[in-house]
């Protein structure tokens, strides 16, 4: 083939392509891009043999190394485990109260349960749990279901009014709905929430209150004890009744979140964790909760 | 100069239009099959798990809700095989638990926390709380607030289309499932009702009146839809090795 035409300017060799008097010089590729790329595809061709990688109609070649992503995945979890296997058997082997006597346990629970804590109780319960409107803060010294470890495993475990079989408390039933189901008139409730108030030395009308002890003692105080004690103090399984005398409300203490409460009744619910965390997990959070303050 | 060439060469190629069309789809379309058509004809591509079904009525007026207002843009809902990630979120997710989305959520983007396993998670009031503020429980939250879908009417008269066409692109929605659509929306937010047959056509729905609210709103069918999520399969009856793919 004779020699293109040599560009007068540059002094390149053309590829003797044109277009209307428009011509390509030959400027080849670097010599160490070109190499570069034969080994890519020498590369490609060792993958090919160790990894998955041809498609053969239902299946595919799956490589001499049969590496699998998620192969891969349960070697490291496993590896995890035993790394950890030395606190997890013994955790697993104790109750709550036994791996907060045991320090080096103890330690371990409280970092395992603090991170599980932020990730799954957390967005209820608050980052130190200190509770929202409607999830109960867990530092203080308030328990609707008990605050002993057992009790808070237990709680951990099985949920509160949740789909789990051995929930506390019944599915859908909480406090009864006394407004909305016709048991209790306005001028009842009127009555009782300002017994209520005068419980909590809040402003309210002495005479409405009076009144108010009447209805309390006749609806409110087999769940919520005489003495507006809570159910877990006044001894009363399975319902949950806060106390009535106390500092931190789960809803609200002021008299429009009382007739409300009151009205419409309230049924908290906490989903069971057995189902989503597994046992040593679960008593690590049942250490930490106990530990956040208000264990007993 | 142009070289005279006979038959196949690049000049022809260039100075002809239509066969540079088509020897480009050729070109293109190779790479394409190459990587698609496996997909589908690899037995293992989909895992063989009981339990997915398609969304009930109401928790696909959810999905919709879901993607009307970009949900995706923020959460995936795909959780990868790493050890960090299952540990956070759950068991990785399956291609099986997605098969009947149109389209999927896997997304590619986590300013929030993955949702493939929100569903059992939280409470229906938490989930209605969150959506309503997002700071009233998780004060470091950026999430926007969704409080006005607590008041907005969910607009259901054509779910059933929803469901129809949901069947054409392959999703096996039965007739009888198709016919009751509207009736087994309205029956998820009804825990009082009768919802022997939703639960028939739709095992482990959540039912609840979710807000609280008279009518269902799109809040009732956004909770449910969330509800679901990750619920369907019973990991405990597989092992890792069935699996893989």
């Amino acid at each position: 083939m004779a020699q293109n035409y040599k560009d007068e300017l540059s002094g390149v060799e053309t590829t003797g392509h044109e277009w209307d008097g428009l011509r390509e010089l030959n400027n080849p590729l670097p010599k160490w891009w070109l190499y570069l790329f034969y080994v890519c595809i020498a590369w490609a061709m060792v993958y090919y043999v160790f990894y998955p990688a041809w498609p053969l109609g239902k299946t595919y070649t799956k490589g001499i190394l049969g590496y699998s992503q998620r192969e891969e995945l349960d070697t490291k979890l496993a590896e995890a485990k035993a790394g950890q296997a030395k606190y997890l058997t013994a955790i697993a082997a104790k109750s709550v109260d036994e791996i907060q006597k045991d320090k080096d346990l103890l330690g371990f629970a409280m970092a395992g349960g603090r991170s599980y804590f932020n990730e799954n109780c957390a967005a209820c319960h608050g980052a130190g749990g200190q509770g929202a409107k409607g999830f109960p803060t867990l530092a203080d010294d308030v328990w609707l279901w008990g605050g002993s470890s057992a009790d808070i495993y237990k709680t951990i475990q099985h949920g509160i009014r949740s789909d789990d079989g051995d929930t506390r408390g019944t599915p859908n039933v909480g406090m009864t709905a006394f407004g909305k189901d016709g048991i209790l008139n306005r001028d009842q409730i009127d009555q009782v929430t300002d017994y209520v108030l005068s419980l909590n030395g809040k402003t309210a009308d002495a005479g409405k209150a009076a009144k108010g002890k009447a209805v309390y003692d006749e609806n409110c105080a087999a769940c919520h004890g005489d003495a507006a004690q809570g159910s877990v103090a006044a001894g009363v399984d399975g319902v949950g009744a806060p106390p009535l005398k106390q500092a931190n409300w789960l809803y609200g203490s002021d008299k429009q979140t009382l007739v409300e409460t009151v009205t419409n009744g309230r049924a908290g619910v906490m989903p069971a964790w057995s189902k989503r965390l597994d046992d040593a997990t679960i008593k690590s959070l049942a250490v930490y909760v106990h530990n956040l303050g208000g264990g007993k | 100069m142009a070289q005279d060439k006979k038959g196949f060469s690049h000049d022809l190629i260039e100075r002809n239009t239509l066969l540079l069309i088509v020897l480009v789809l050729i070109t293109v379309s190779i790479g394409g099959l190459v990587q698609i058509v496996p997909l589908f004809t690899i037995e293992s591509t989909i895992e063989k798990v009981e339990g997915v079904r398609p969304y009930s009525p109401l928790e696909l007026a959810g999905q919709n809700i879901y993607l009307r207002e970009g949900c995706y843009n923020c959460h995936s809902q795909q959780i990868r095989p790493f050890r960090d990630e299952v540990e956070r979120y759950g068991h990785y997710s399956l291609a099986a638990e997605s098969m009947y989305d149109h389209p999927f959520q896997w997304g590619s983007k986590r300013t929030g926390p993955d949702l493939a396993r929100v569903g059992g998670k939280y409470s229906n009031a938490w989930q209605v709380a969150h959506l309503v503020n997002p700071r009233a429980v998780v004060p470091e939250s950026i999430m926007p607030t969704y409080g006005w879908m607590k008041e907005r009417p969910l607009s259901y008269g054509d779910i059933g289309d929803h469901l129809k066409t949901l069947k054409i692109v392959g999703v096996p929605y039965t007739d009888e499932q198709i016919a009751n659509a509207k009736a087994d929306l309205e029956a998820q937010k009804n825990p009082d009702g009768d919802t022997a047959g939703l639960m028939k056509r739709y095992p482990k729905a959540v039912v609840a009146n979710f807000t609280g609210e008279k009518t269902v709103t799109e809040m009732d069918a956004l909770v449910a839809y969330l509800q679901v999520l990750g619920t369907m399969v019973d990991f405990t009856k597989y092992q890792s090795k069935q699996l893989q793919q």
